[in-house]
């Protein structure tokens, strides 16, 4: 009985995901473009991301309903008392079923969900959230900043009103854990790529792309039923796009990191079944100097290897930017930090080893 | 060995009797057809219910609601989900679609739980995948059949109330539902922002105490899923039927006793000889039972596919009974589970045991060197007689103490059947009776052999003589019934549909525009708005009816009890007035108060009437129309009565239809609504006719099989008086007058039982069953007419024997004295 009606439900949950069609792990443009039942029409009829859009804030902190995928993403790199790292992460993604966006109400095409999850170095706890869009049960609101999925929220406290994301609350718990983090900003938005246009590919393939990755993260954060103060660095992710990844790009790697002399650091490889691999990435000095890093700038390789929810996965990477002496390994908190969601994924916190060291989150997806 | 050529010697007396093997065969057949027939029936309506209970619900899920029924604003689901409770909005409902009204379904698919949703419907056609409701257009998901009544073939667009639906046919649906996104229910049901109940997992871990203060005490979590209530109503029309079932499983019993006593009365000698031989007592025993075996198979596999055969027959009656009585979504599809072919055969293997027990019992027992004494079973008749006339008094009396203090549906079915018992007990002890009271009368010589003889014969005929007695008892009672309720249902249509046309005007707009044009139309001289609204009270479905104060209401509207002035207290918002089952169910009467649910508070109303309301499964409160608009605003408007003068109404009918500004409105005039109704009061008891007729054809069968059996063995009694000078044909007359007189003492005997059953099917197990009371009728006309046919069957029965006797030649008559008995 148990186990038809998790069958079912899975296979629910599965044309959810086709519904959101590749929001998924998300850093790209969704995996998988074929769509579904008509919905997924091509890019065209959807905005599309072009370069020398200028970004305006606290505009554009707010849905672009006209694009296919848009996402409001944070992860934080934390330590408890005791000085053990911890993680965690809350996403809300938006899914455009159909490039007009639909009507009032129900007949919004919005459809949003929701990722939780916190990790420690032996327990890793994922959920997610799903909703319609147009009642009010998932959303974001510009001023004051609101994001939201059921009791999931990301939002400026109620101390500091206001449209910008200096400072948020961040708020999520289901069976397992459960966070409560302020996250307060040390630094200036960076925008990635060209002024936030993010090209991901040579084919083409771009977004719409900003950061907050200096925050400063404090809170409590209940694991493994027990609940600790922590406090450590969080970085939030903004991105939108229309394009759908194309069939030959398998997934993709993705590292966001905090240096202990202040420096961040954005890494983002799309792998290519065949030819060669398509890469991103920003060096952000500790004012908010940022630059752009080209194709040849940096190089990814992994080192280590352990199987997760039965893949073989690179868990371990030595990453180098020479021109910013840059040479580190990194290590998982969890190597088992596998979101086992609908759309799953490996996302979890990583220490940096070398000499210039820190922490920060890896994502991983298509292996 | 020794058990083959037992069997085998056994089985021998059969070839030398088809007739008698006919007999058995169909006795069991007919028993195991019409029970296995009401069961398969009564599996399909369950089935439906529970698809359409699983629909949205189930183990799996809890309910969370207004505890006084109604819907409420979305913004409350999205207030408990804000608030982390992982609840997904339900909208129901019903709407006309074309021709036909159907439940509208509305579900969020998004947020549905896994574990209840649409998953009852399978997982291999994914009917839970929300792209078959998100997608454009919209889904509308039903069984093939439904999509067939909506003029939409799987994958095929159509249109309904407006908008532009995908058809996606789903095995497994509940019948006559649509199921699709709550966005789109919201626009058929006109219900914007709506939402009927919240579904939640069943563990979904949260303290249902927060709901109060979430919600500000608009939503509980009700403790059961709304459409048990059906189950719960439907109870009594399943019991109904299973109780017909089993009055004919009994009937068909008494004709496989009567073969399977007389088939071993007549083998008496041969297993005196078996046993002579050296059989041993247990080989012959089991050599029986193995017999016996084989006809239960063969009886019962033939019962079986008969009755599926009577049960596809029926089906289309019953949903429709259920659906008329009900509002039950029973669909006609039969879906017969493996557990209907065993219970089915199980049931003929234990019928069988019990109409043969007796006999396999004495043949294991039987001393080796007993005397072969044929017709023993009838020299043990006297006593046998006084003991069943003890037991049929003690039932009778049982019977009667039941009904003076007995309360539930339950005790009225004991009731029916200690009364029924006791009267097929005592029946043949009052034959006898009669019998022997006419033979102390007679004089003449061949009178008195005559009335000795038929009490002598009664043994043989008492079974099917007490299966006709049932079966025309049962027929005078239901058809009392049926026909008491038709006459007072048609009285009563008369009195409610005081309005000369009934005018439908769906939709807010169109309602406000036919309001506005009705005065101007040909020939009306009043316009009655009504508005309703569903609210539950103590968890009942109800129907608030807002009617506007008018004289038409007040001069014809069918009341029980009122009390002065009792228009007045509806027309000022003070008084209700209540269908007679509500009252019964919310156990209310006169000057009682009850609170409806208001949009600002509770709405106390004092019971000031009690109205007839046949046929509705819904109670229904009747209030002031003003009333009603102020305390529920939101009330379903539509709805009109329009007074017309007679010879006008078929040029205001065509008014309504020919006026482009009127789209949409539809207008009925009364007769056709009569027309309607009674069109669906005959349906509904369509199935009640015919399990009738079935019952009195099964003792039909029951007489023929006993006389035909008979018939041979009597034979060694006639030739006696054969050859003392009565001929063959005064003989055979004879025979006939004595089986119609029979027949006729059993039709005079099932007068008084029916009345009995008639008075306990109107006076308890309706107003248990239905909650509404009837005027008990009786009708003289048809009992005549049934003891005619009861006469009518048993001539049939007995003119074949009869026509035999006649024409036996007398060879075959004198060589009875040559033969050593």
């Amino acid at each position: 009985m148990r186990r038809s009606s998790g069958r079912r439900a899975f296979t629910r949950r599965a044309a959810l995901a086709g519904l959101l069609a590749s929001a998924g792990a998300a850093r790209a443009q969704g995996v998988g473009g074929e769509g579904f039942a008509g919905l997924g029409s091509a890019a065209d009829d959807y905005a599309p991301v072009v370069p020398g859009h200028r970004l305006v804030f606290p505009r554009d902190h707010a849905p672009h309903p006209a694009f296919r995928i848009e996402w409001w993403y944070v992860t934080a790199a934390l330590r408890d008392a005791s000085g053990a790292l911890c993680g965690a992460q809350w996403t809300l993604f938006r899914n455009a079923l159909s490039p007009d966006g639909g009507g009032e109400g129900w007949d919004s095409a919005q459809l949003w969900m929701g990722h939780a999850a916190a990790t420690s170095a032996t327990a890793h706890v994922a959920a997610e959230r799903f909703a319609r869009g147009g009642v009010g049960q998932a959303g974001v609101k510009p001023d004051p900043f609101e994001a939201w999925i059921d009791d999931w929220r990301l939002a400026r406290p109620d101390d500091a009103p206001g449209p910008g994301l200096e400072r948020l609350r961040m708020t999520a718990r289901d069976q397992g854990f459960a966070f409560d983090l302020a996250l307060d900003a040390q630094g200036p938005l960076i925008m990635h790529g060209d002024d936030g246009f993010s090209r991901k590919a040579e084919r083409g393939q771009a977004s719409y792309y900003y950061s907050q990755p200096f925050y400063a993260a404090e809170g409590r954060l209940r694991i493994e039923g027990v609940e600790r103060a922590v406090s450590g660095h969080a970085w939030l992710d903004r991105e939108w796009s229309s394009q759908p990844l194309d069939p030959d790009q398998t997934g993709w790697d993705w590292f966001s990191l905090t240096l202990e002399d202040g420096a961040r650091v954005m890494l983002y490889r799309i792998r290519h079944r065949e030819g060669r691999d398509s890469f991103t990435g920003t060096w952000i000095a500790p004012d908010g100097a940022a630059r752009t890093l080209g194709r040849d700038e940096a190089d990814l390789a992994p080192t280590g290897w352990e199987t997760v929810a039965g893949r073989e996965t690179p868990v371990r990477w030595r990453l180098s930017i020479p021109s910013e002496g840059f040479e580190a390994e990194t290590r998982p908190l969890n190597a088992q930090a596998w979101n086992a969601l609908t759309v799953a994924y490996w996302e979890g916190p990583v220490r940096v080893e070398g000499p210039r060291s820190g922490v920060g989150y890896l994502e991983m997806t298509g292996y | 060995m020794t058990f083959r050529w037992t069997l085998a010697a056994l089985l021998s007396h059969w070839r030398r009797r088809p007739g008698q093997a006919a007999a058995l065969l169909a006795g069991l057949a007919l028993a195991t057809a019409l029970w296995s027939a009401v069961q398969a029936l009564n599996l399909a309506a369950r089935d439906s219910y529970d698809r359409a209970a699983a629909l949205l619900g189930g183990a799996a899920t809890v309910s969370i609601a207004r505890p006084e029924g109604g819907d409420f604003d979305q913004a409350l689901f999205v207030t408990l989900r804000r608030a982390g409770w992982p609840v997904s909005p339900v909208l129901e409902g019903r709407a006309r679609l074309g021709e036909r009204t159907w439940r509208i379904v509305g579900v969020e698919p998004v947020t549905l739980p896994p574990g209840a949703a649409l998953a009852s419907l399978g997982e291999d056609a994914g009917p839970d995948d929300p792209a078959a409701l998100l997608g454009r257009p919209r889904g509308a998901l039903a069984t093939p059949e439904t999509l067939e009544a909506v003029g939409a073939g799987d994958g095929e667009a159509f249109e309904a109330g407006g908008l532009t639906l995908r058809a996606a046919a789903r095995d497994g649906l509940a019948p006559a539902t649509l199921v699709v996104d709550i966005g789109v229910a919201q626009r058929l049901l006109d219900a914007p922002g709506a939402v009927s109940r919240l579904v939640a997992p069943a563990r979904h871990g949260r303290d249902p105490s927060e709901l109060a203060a979430l919600t500000g005490g608009r939503l509980a979590q009700l403790e059961a899923s709304p459409d048990g209530d059906l189950a719960r109503l439907t109870d009594s029309f399943h019991l109904n039927l299973t109780a017909f079932g089993l009055l004919a499983f009994v009937v068909g019993l008494f004709i496989a006793h009567a073969a399977v006593g007389l088939a071993f009365e007549q083998r008496l000698a041969m297993l005196r000889t078996l046993r002579a031989c050296g059989v041993p007592a247990r080989t012959a025993a089991l050599a029986l039972l193995a017999e016996l075996a084989c006809f239960a198979l063969a009886g019962g596999l033939a019962g079986m596919a008969l009755g599926y055969l009577v049960a596809a027959l029926l089906a289309p009656d019953v949903a429709a009974s259920l659906r008329g009585l009900y509002g039950a979504p029973a669909s006609g599809e039969l879906a017969l589970a493996p557990a209907w072919w065993l219970s089915g055969l199980g049931m003929t293997f234990a019928g069988a045991m019990l109409a043969a027990g007796s006999g396999i019992w004495r043949a294991a027992n039987l001393p080796a060197l007993a005397p072969a004494q044929p017709l023993a079973w009838l020299a043990g008749h006297e006593r046998r007689i006084r003991a069943q006339a003890f037991a049929a008094t003690g039932l009778l009396m049982l019977s009667a103490m039941i009904a003076r203090s007995g309360e539930g549906l339950v005790a009225a079915f004991a009731m029916l059947a200690c009364l029924l018992l006791g009267a097929a007990l005592a029946t043949p002890a009052l034959l006898s009776a009669g019998l022997a009271f006419g033979a102390a009368r007679a004089r003449r010589p061949l009178a008195r052999w005559l009335w000795a003889d038929a009490r002598a014969g009664l043994g043989g005929l008492s079974l099917a003589l007490t299966a006709l007695m049932l079966a025309l008892a049962t027929n005078i009672g239901v058809g009392s019934m049926v026909t008491g309720f038709r006459d007072t249902f048609t009285g009563w249509l008369d009195q409610r549909l005081a309005a000369e046309i009934y005018v439908r005007a769906p939709g807010e707009d169109r309602a406000r525009a036919f309001e506005a044009a009705a005065p101007a139309l040909p020939g009306v001289s009043a316009v009655l708005p009504t508005r309703t609204a569903e609210i539950r009270l103590a968890g009942l479905p109800v129907e608030l009816l807002g009617l506007r104060d008018h004289a038409t209401y007040r001069a014809r509207w069918p009341l029980l009890e009122q009390e002065a002035e009792a228009w007045d207290a509806v027309a000022a918002g003070e008084g209700a007035l209540l269908s007679e089952q509500l009252a019964r169910r919310l156990r209310v009467g006169l000057g009682d108060v009850v609170t409806a649910p208001g949009a600002e508070g509770p709405w106390p109303l004092r019971v000031v009437g009690l109205h007839p309301d046949y046929g509705n499964p819904k109670g229904q409160m009747v209030v002031g129309l003003d009333p009603l608009m102020e305390r529920l605003p939101q009330a379903e408007r539509g709805a009109f009565g329009l007074r017309v003068a007679p010879e006008r109404i078929e040029a205001t009918m065509s008014a309504i239809t020919a006026d482009p500004a009127l789209a949409g409105v539809e207008a009925i005039d009364q007769a056709a609504v009569k027309r309607l109704s009674l069109g669906l009061f005959d349906q509904t008891f369509a199935v009640t006719g015919a399990l009738n007729a079935l019952t009195l054809g099964v003792a039909g069968v029951a007489l023929l099989a006993s006389l035909a059996t008979l018939s041979a063995m009597r034979l060694p009694q006639l030739a006696p008086v054969w050859a003392m000078g009565v001929t063959r044909r005064r003989l055979a007359l004879l025979e006939f007058g004595r089986t119609m007189a029979l027949a006729a003492a059993v039709a005079v005997l099932a007068v008084p039982l029916g009345a009995a059953l008639a008075w306990a099917l109107v006076e308890v197990v309706n107003v248990q069953a239905f909650g509404w009371r009837l005027p008990l009728h009786l009708y003289p006309g048809q009992w005549a007419l049934l003891a005619a046919l009861a006469l009518g069957v048993a001539a049939l029965a007995a003119a074949g024997p009869v026509l035999r006797l006649a024409r036996t030649p007398p060879a075959r008559l004198l060589a009875v004295f040559a033969q050593e008995r």
